[in-house]
């Protein structure tokens, strides 16, 4: 039978949920019309229940006997007054709470439960119309892409009916161009023609038709998420390059064979560090960290999932690439994670909303909970991040989470051999996210949440929190071979790819399900979270068995690698697939697509008519991209693991840090440096210089606390618009090269990276593609945890330098954005002299010269200035002085001066401003005013006379305000 | 003397456990790390060891409510062995989850003796929110009771310590249970301002009634508190040592220094 239990808080008791409810609801532009929200959490439980086991169930379980009571025969609370709205998730979607619910009523001695699912009651009274209501539900109590409002009696959906094994195939051998198109188009399968006839050739050739099953697993070994064919294929580009060396280089055109490889790839050939241990081939990076240790790095996107279900999509993203450290060489522990997000305006109008996509302020908050939910029970500090707005977001917001690992040196290599056995271990596997890797390899429509709906999934991080202990168990103690992630893909890639060079042959009919009626495609194709995938020798894995069943972990042997060099795969001894691994992974064709890349002209705003700067300054404290993200970093645990040095906000006042400083061995100095760079509005005017300026901050960061770039490596993601465009290539090639230029002449290699294309969004008629963007994450090892240095501006007396030259570089910057201008002059990079001037600023660093150090990136030289000062809290006493303006800098305008967002710029604090300009040589460093005990700030222009005057609390208040009530 | 044996029980979710173990070795134990199924299942023995230790983390996701799952697990497959390592005069700890745990087993505030009764519990944060942020814990002034508590031996002053939770909105039963706490000095830490006083959001995190931060029961040696000590073991996980140097270690560090020296000489 079913029992439907329905728990409340007694009266006098604080609802905490439905308060954070009403406040949701009155964002909607709703105030004042909700009085109250009050919430009852729902229970369905069916099976063999007794009224005295559902009374204990209860009793012991379901309430807190403090604060909560409950009933199983009807209503907890009288509704009369209130509006209902019940959600509940829709069939198939994994209820995260059944597992762990089911193993605790077991614990109280009670058998027979069958099944556990949660449901959510809301009572909303005020005045409300039946629209209004329906309004409220559907922008903020449920998603429908995973949930649905409970009409009727709530009911438990049955056991879907069991698979009955047919063995289909597809006809395309007999199919002609348009049908094989159809083909493609409706099986969701994102091939393009020529590769659907290179499958047709290759069938051909060995007189069949392929399965259903062999189609799946080429198109999915081929998406553009596995195989990155833009990356790697043929381009004919048009459009100037070589920037950074002649002032205006020629317009030719040529031909790229491999983008990946003459870029970003070949600066790590060329610098050929030593310390960098395996690039580009694992699923993260490695690099050198200490005597005993390595680390690794990698940064995934989320983004098309995040935009339909932004809770589960950014949590499963987190999830996601938790899992590449974990299955790097023999696995890493993670220990670090980091966030970057790129959203639509949060005031963003809900009339101008293209259909079918959720309000930025929406996606924002579910992203947010998605990440701090999963990262946070997985026990990951999530230490660094970055948050950026704009109108081209609306559509795709952008995900981008990274992990960190660290692993004993000897665990660094893996290699399956003949024999061993393929283990599967972690979840189960079920319907969930099927045709992710397709799915995110096109372009998303106002369709796409009920054509892909099934591409979206809610994570379990518990799961993956038991994956990661014992895994690291039983690579201690040697007893597998090789391990790798189940992603995109799921097994079809994972196996896929282990198999490669010997050979694969898997009984699909061994997977654990969640539930029956999955055929051998979707077990093959799910993507169903927090499962790896082991190579085992057959004398360890009794061994294996008991280190994951003592934790509860489920692991089946589900095949073995045979050395036959084929992809073999069986279901219940039938063979449905059968197919040769080098066609498998080599036989895509090469796409030859051309590029062009046209300098966009933007309007130049006038210069400002007002002399004092004040109110600029305040405005662009408030401006989104600058203003505090302290309610997203409240919300991750940055702390556990104990080995958090620098934290993401610094200072009595909490300034915002340029970068995080970890102590991954505690007891041990050594610490790791983690930044990023990344600014889409520079990618509206030149992607080449946006991938610059990129690499240029994220750099900054690393040398702001502390940090060496001769002991950094970087990290690239690219998320682009849909590159069958020329234009769209155009930009993604100049940013290629930026990355290829800069990094190289900086002497930092990339150790790893990713890309997303196809980030637009069409509805109908209309496209709104993303602006071009480039995260570059950089990853340093320093080796005195204790030499970090803050941002918080420290002693009042002390003196403040700027470190660098400021040109007139104000185009994307945030002041052109406040005014609505983007602008042209898109600030440049000098690596030569950046790094010079970097390494020096290190040293001066090492010599203790430096109290406090704020790089200079978006709002430029006035935002640092005032954030080092009230996270400090401490006044500053600036002037734009003629006397002591170094060589090389020209006296520009005011505004010009404060704002433009040069690279290579630092804002240094010291006590010892003769040993501070000595240390630095020949690098231009200007010395700009002093630390002051009041709590007033004032920058006085060339003149003498006021720019800016106001107060350090003036100063936090105005970066605070924005997402202050978030 | 060897050193003191301490138990750190782990499970599905638990993750605050490597430096809560590094904590009570830097402070003289000897931590090794259990899962809680090697008790259940009874391959070790909770009584080869003098602490027990709940560390932090989301023991089985927090699923129905935090620590519930494995607080029910403790009450009902390990009572009769916690009673007697109570009664052995042993010391238990829990932090964050642990607190929670052990609050929602009747071990906290265990009034009654026989930890049957729930006397308390710890709720959603009154922000509905999970904060991460360091806050500052007094013992609570009383004229006629000092605090019971060997853990917090010593700690007179305002100490600094990280939260981290969700759910930590300390709320006992009833108004006799309140009173209680308070007449037997059971309360350990109260959160309060810079200046020492009791102080809304942001300085009391969560609601928590009478800004309780952590309690202890009669025997003093049961000890759970919100915030985490193992988090302030050395002055370079303070969030200001960039500014000022303290001497000596991180504030949490005493909290394990007493229950380890507490162990050596009793037990």
């Amino acid at each position: 039978m079913i029992w439907r239990v329905e728990v409340a808080e007694k009266k006098g008791f604080y609802d905490a949920i439905g308060a954070s409810v009403k406040h949701d609801i009155h964002d909607l532009g709703l105030q004042g019309k909700v009085k109250e929200v009050k919430t009852v959490q729902v229970y369905l439980l069916e099976g063999d229940i007794s009224v005295d086991a559902i009374t204990s169930i209860c009793e012991n379980l379901l309430i807190d006997p403090v604060t909560q009571d409950y009933s199983f025969r009807g209503k907890i609370l009288n509704e009369s007054k209130y509006k209902v709205v019940e959600v509940a998730y829709n069939p198939g979607v994994m209820d995260p709470v059944e597992e762990s619910a089911k193993k605790a009523i077991a614990d109280l001695g009670i058998k027979g439960v069958r099944s556990f699912k949660t449901a959510r009651k809301y009572l909303i009274r005020g005045d409300l119309s039946y629209s209004e209501i329906h309004a409220i539900a559907e922008k903020v109590l449920y998603n429908k892409v995973i949930q649905h409002i409970v009409k009727g009696a709530a009911a438990i959906a049955p056991e879907p009916p069991p698979y009955k094994f047919e063995l289909r195939h597809v006809d395309i051998l007999s199919s002609s161009d348009e049908k094989l198109n159809k083909i493609s188009k409706e099986g969701q399968l994102f091939l393009s023609l020529d590769e659907m006839k290179a499958i047709k050739r290759h069938f051909k050739a060995i007189g069949r038709n392929p399965t259903d099953c062999e189609l799946e697993t080429l198109a999915q070994t081929w998406s553009e998420h596995c195989k990155h064919k833009t990356f790697r294929g043929l381009i004919e580009y048009t459009g100037e390059l070589g920037e950074h060396k002649a002032k205006s280089p020629k317009r030719k055109t040529i031909i790229i064979d491999n983008l990946l490889r003459q870029t970003v790839m070949k600066v790590t050939d060329k610098l050929n560090k030593p310390w960098c241990v395996s690039v580009f081939k694992d699923n993260s990076g490695i690099i050198r960290f200490d005597e005993k240790h390595n680390i690794c790095f990698k940064v995934e996107t989320h983004n098309h999932p995040s935009a339909l279900e932004p809770y589960g999509g950014a949590g499963t993203g987190i999830g996601g690439v938790i899992r590449d450290p974990l299955g790097t060489g023999l696995g890493a522990k993670p220990i670090i994670n980091t966030d970057v997000f790129c959203f639509g305006p949060s005031d963003y109008p809900y009339t101008k909303l293209p259909k079918g996509t959720l309000h930025p302020k929406r996606i924002m908050k579910g992203v947010v909970a998605g990440v701090r939910d999963y990262g946070n029970r997985m026990g990951i500090p999530t230490s660094n991040g970055a948050v950026l707005f704009d109108e081209r977001f609306v559509g795709n917001p952008l995900v981008f989470c990274g992990n960190v690992g660290i692993m004993p040196k000897d665990k660094c290599e893996k290699a399956a051999r003949k024999g061993d056995l393929v283990v599967l271990i972690g979840g189960r596997t079920g319907r969930d996210g099927i045709h992710g890797a397709t799915f995110s390899s096109g372009e998303l429509t106002h369709e796409s949440e009920s054509v892909s709906g099934s591409a979206v999934q809610i994570g379990n991080p518990i799961q993956e929190k038991k994956l990661v202990d014992t895994i690291l168990k039983a690579r201690d103690l040697g007893l597998y071979t090789a391990i790798t992630d189940c992603g995109a893909g799921g097994l079809s890639s994972a196996v896929g790819e282990m198999g490669e060079t010997l050979g694969v042959e898997i009984h699909l009919e061994k997977v654990p399900l969640k539930y029956t009626g999955l055929s051998y495609t979707e077990i093959w194709i799910s993507e169903a979270q927090e499962r790896m995938v082991l190579a085992v020798d057959p004398r360890n894995i009794d061994k294996l068995k008991a280190i994951f069943e003592a934790e509860n972990v489920e692991a089946t042997v589900i095949g073995k690698f045979t050395g036959t060099k084929r992809l073999k795969l069986f279901y219940n001894g039938n063979c449905v697939c059968d197919m040769d691994m080098k066609f498998l992974h080599n036989g895509v064709p090469i796409i030859k697509r051309k590029a062009v890349w046209n300098k966009p002209r933007f309007k130049e705003p006038p210069p400002p008519k007002n002399r004092d700067l004040t109110e600029d300054l305040l405005k662009l404290m408030s401006s989104p991209n600058i203003a505090s993200k302290e309610w997203i970093i409240h919300q991750y645990d940055h702390e556990v693991q104990g080995g958090s040095i620098l934290k993401p906000l610094q200072g009595p006042n909490h300034g915002p840090g340029d970068a995080c400083v970890t102590q991954p061995v505690l007891g041990s100095k050594k610490g790791i440096i983690l930044g990023c760079g990344i600014n889409p509005d520079y990618g509206k005017i030149d992607p080449y210089w946006m991938a610059a300026s990129a690499i240029d901050e994220a750099l900054r960061q690393i040398v702001s606390v502390g940090g060496d770039i001769t002991k950094c490596a970087i990290l690239d993601n690219f998320c682009w618009g849909n590159t069958n465009k020329p234009d769209r290539l155009g930009e993604l090639v100049r940013s290629s090269y930026g990355c290829y230029d800069i990094a190289l002449a900086y002497g930092v290699p990339f150790i790893s990276g990713k890309d997303s294309l196809n980030n637009e969004y069409s509805t109908g008629k209309k496209t709104i593609s993303i602006p071009p963007t480039l995260l570059i994450s950089a990853i340093a090892v320093i080796d005195d945890i204790t030499k970090s240095i803050s941002m918080d501006a420290k002693r009042a007396g002390n003196f403040v330098y700027l470190v660098g030259l400021t040109r007139n570089e104000l185009g994307g910057s945030q002041y052109y954005k406040i005014r609505g201008f983007t602008g042209n002059n898109v600030p440049k990079v000098d690596p030569t002299y950046g790094k010079k001037l970097m390494i020096r600023l290190t040293r001066a660093m090492r010599k203790g010269l430096v109290s406090s150090c704020h790089d200079c990136s978006e709002g430029g030289l006035a935002v640092s200035l005032s954030e080092m000062a009230f996270a400090g809290g401490l006044g500053m006493d600036i002037a734009l002085n003629m006397r002591q303006m170094p060589k090389g800098q020209y006296p520009l305008r005011p505004y010009e001066m404060l704002f433009s967002e040069s690279n290579t710029r630092f804002v240094v604090e010291t006590s010892d401003a003769k040993s501070f300009e000595k240390a630095m040589g020949t690098i231009p460093v200007w010395k700009l005013g002093q630390v002051t005990k009041d709590k007033r700030f004032r920058i006085r222009g060339f003149d003498g006379k006021d720019i800016v005057h106001t107060t350090i609390e003036k100063l936090k208040s105005a970066w605070q305000k924005p997402f202050k009530d978030m | 003397m060897p050193k003191p044996k301490v138990l750190i029980l782990r499970t599905a979710g638990t993750n605050c456990d490597k430096e809560t173990a590094f904590a009570f070795e830097r402070a003289g134990g000897r931590a090794e790390l259990v899962h809680v199924n090697e008790i259940t299942k009874k391959r070790r023995s909770i009584h080869d060891y003098q602490i027990l230790a709940i560390p932090g983390g989301f023991t089985y996701g927090d699923d129905i409510a935090s620590g519930k799952i494995l607080a029910n697990e403790l009450k009902f497959k390990v009572e009769s062995d916690l009673q007697k390592f109570i009664n052995d005069g042993k010391l238990i700890i829990g932090i964050c989850n642990g607190f929670q745990i052990l609050v929602k087993s009747g071990l906290l505030p265990n009034l009654s003796g026989n930890f049957q009764n729930i006397e308390a519990t710890l709720t959603l944060n009154d922000s509905d929110k999970f904060e991460d942020r360091w806050v500052y814990l007094k013992k609570p002034e009383s004229k006629n009771q000092k605090s019971k508590c060997v853990w917090a031996k010593g700690i007179d002053g305002l100490i600094e310590l990280p939260v981290a939770h969700g759910e930590g909105k300390f709320i006992p039963r009833d108004e006799n249970i309140l009173r209680e706490l308070k007449d037997e000095g059971l309360i350990v830490f109260e959160y309060v301002d810079v200046a020492g006083k009791r102080a809304g959001y942001p300085y009391c995190p969560n609601g928590s009634v009478e800004n309780i931060a952590g309690i202890c029961d009669p025997s003093g040696r049961i000890f759970g508190l919100m915030p985490h000590p193992e988090r302030h073991i050395s002055p370079y996980q303070h969030p200001c040592w960039t500014r000022k140097m303290k001497d000596g270690p991180g504030d949490g560090f005493y909290i394990f220094r007493n229950g380890v020296e507490f162990a050596k000489k009793n037990l």
